[in-house]
């Protein structure tokens, strides 16, 4: 395909020892007759640093996915490594934003991004600077003692990712964050998002079925298919510094016809 | 093409199904629904079309009610029975709330204690009573264990179910920020909980006043529950009577601390409370 833009970080990920590796992972659900093979012998390594996505119709097992790398679904076979070393459950290494439900409503804001460190028991003072610094990059700082149900779905969910990205989780794992807003809001966090993670570098693995925003946000973009397969991977070479106008570039354009060609 | 008629959904006020209900209509019908009984029952008192033994006129209920409170016997019952109900109601939130939410969060305590507490719900506690009686004596302990058996196993399910309603992600994104088991009973499932314990409460105290009644039936000296039976012996409706406005009221009130509690302590919730 055409790429034209040098990119320093994607060349590099295919080098790099993984982040985050999901070997050889199956899942079937149900015995028998009944039997379902959501997640069919996947295996993927994320880079540090990386932005990635997986893209796939509805109901294929990007989820179960997902919730088997964050430890919170059982597989049937494979495992999951976090630098190398392989991750018996969930733990705070692989944080995680879903699309629904992701605040904890008894609580206000600041005290659902400093749930993470109380537990890890961080001293109250750091939490509390911990907790300014990350309201301010999602920019809720005048929410912050909030409840949740005073907050809009976009709100709602900068608070949720503010929260894994105080806990400094190695990987951050995300099913659908934006997939319950409109799409405004949803350009908005997007851009909010790549802007963060330019910020940050954090190495992300992202569920979506928009196929612009995979391809907005990732360095690569992993295509599966109705049998739980990846069936390809897909390398996005654009300029590492990304802004909405670039959806509507030729290039960008380019991507976009090859992923939703393979979809169908 | 067949020509059906298009079918709309013709508007409605008074049988308006979450579509917005009038402020003024409220009231109206909430005193409607208190004043039509106390009006029938006014009709069929001072018209004399019932025997004023069997059914006191409300003028009379409330004078003899002036009476009982006035020779101080009234608030001698009042304080045992509201005492019987406390203690069995306490000991019964003591226990269910722990077996409600152990069976609710995890699968081998709802399989080893929620046979036992599911089945005991269905176990009628009038029919316990002489057992009761047996091994616990006629004293306050009996009464006590009477309400407290009447109220613990519904105490233990309403809120093992409350429990069970926690969205699955809510428990998944505490593991991922990193909290073990007693992190999430602590943190998560008690105070996701929190407003359906105070709600199973404030039902089931209603129930704790009906067991009530049932053990002071057996051997007691004094209590609300009490009074009403000895004046069933006498034929003293009025008496009775008033003894169930008290102890209505006293329902009331309770039932509208646990309403401000609520309100005071759990603001972040949203209350769907009836
Ligand atoms: N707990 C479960 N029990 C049985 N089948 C399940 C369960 N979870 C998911 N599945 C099935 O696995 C497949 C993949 O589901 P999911 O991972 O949610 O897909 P996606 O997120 O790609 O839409 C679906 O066919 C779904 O019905
Ligand atoms: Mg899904």
């Amino acid at each position: 395909m055409q790429t034209t833009f040098p990119t320093t970080l994607s060349s590099s990920f295919t080098h790099a020892e993984p982040k985050l590796e999901i070997r050889n992972i199956v899942k079937t659900f149900g015995v028998g007759k009944d039997a379902v093979t959501a997640v069919d012998n996947v295996s993927l390594k994320i880079a540090p640093n990386e932005f990635s996505c997986i893209v796939g119709p509805s109901g294929c097992g990007k989820s179960t996915l997902l919730s088997i790398a964050a430890g919170l679904t059982r597989a049937t076979a494979g495992e999951i490594l976090v630098d190398g070393t392989q991750v018996p459950g969930p733990g705070a290494d692989r944080g995680m934003v879903f699309q629904h439900y992701t605040l904890f409503p008894w609580l206000s804001v600041a005290d659902n991004v400093a749930f993470g460190l109380k537990i890890k028991g961080m001293p109250k003072a750091e939490q509390k600077h911990k907790v300014a610094y990350y309201l301010d990059i999602v920019g809720l700082s005048n929410q912050a003692k909030a409840y949740p149900k005073a907050l809009s779905g976009g709100m709602k969910q900068r608070v949720a990712i503010a929260r894994a990205l105080a806990n400094d989780p190695e990987v951050l794992l995300m099913d659908e964050p934006f997939g319950a807003l409109d799409s405004q809001t949803k350009e908005q966090l997007q851009a909010f998002f790549h802007d963060l993670w330019a910020k940050t570098h954090i190495t992300v693995l992202m569920i979506t079925h928009d196929v612009e925003e995979a391809i907005f946000l990732s360095q690569r973009v992993f295509i599966m298919d109705r049998n739980g397969q990846i069936k390809k991977t897909i390398p996005i070479n654009l300029p590492a510094h990304r802004e909405l106008d670039m959806k509507l570039t030729a290039d960008f354009l380019d991507y976009k016809r090859e992923i939703v060609h393979l979809l169908r | 093409m067949t020509d059906s008629p298009r079918r709309y959904l013709k508007p409605s006020v008074f049988w308006s199904i979450r579509q917005g209900f009038p402020r003024w209509l409220q009231p109206i019908l909430i005193a409607a629904s208190l004043i039509v009984p106390v009006l029938i029952w006014s009709f069929l008192s001072y018209g004399g079309y019932v025997n004023p033994k069997f059914l006191p006129t409300p003028t009379e209920v409330i004078s003899t009610g002036i009476t009982m409170l006035g020779d101080g016997e009234l608030m001698v019952d009042i304080f045992a029975s509201l005492g019987r109900v406390m203690a069995g109601f306490i000991f019964a939130a003591i226990i269910g709330i722990p077996v409600g939410i152990a069976m609710g969060t995890f699968y081998s305590m709802d399989s080893l204690l929620g046979g036992f507490v599911r089945t005991a719900r269905y176990m009628p506690i009038a029919a316990f009573v002489p057992l009761i009686i047996i091994w616990a004596g006629i004293d306050e302990v009996s009464k006590i264990l009477i309400i407290f058996f009447g109220i613990v196993f519904y105490n233990a399910t309403m809120i093992a179910d409350a429990v069970k309603f926690i969205p699955n992600e809510t428990l998944n994104v505490a593991y991922t920020l990193g909290a073990n088991r007693l992190d999430l009973l602590r943190s998560v499932i008690l105070p996701a909980t929190l407003p359906n314990i105070l709600d199973t409460l404030r039902v089931n105290i209603a129930g704790a006043w009906n067991f009530l009644v049932l053990s002071e039936l057996i051997a007691a000296q004094n209590g609300l529950g009490f009074t009403i039976v000895r004046s069933q012996r006498y034929l003293q409706t009025d008496k009775a009577m008033f003894c169930i406005v008290v102890i209505c009221v006293i329902g009331l009130a309770t039932d509208f601390a646990f309403r401000l509690a609520f309100r005071l302590w759990l603001p972040w919730a949203e209350s769907k409370m009836s």
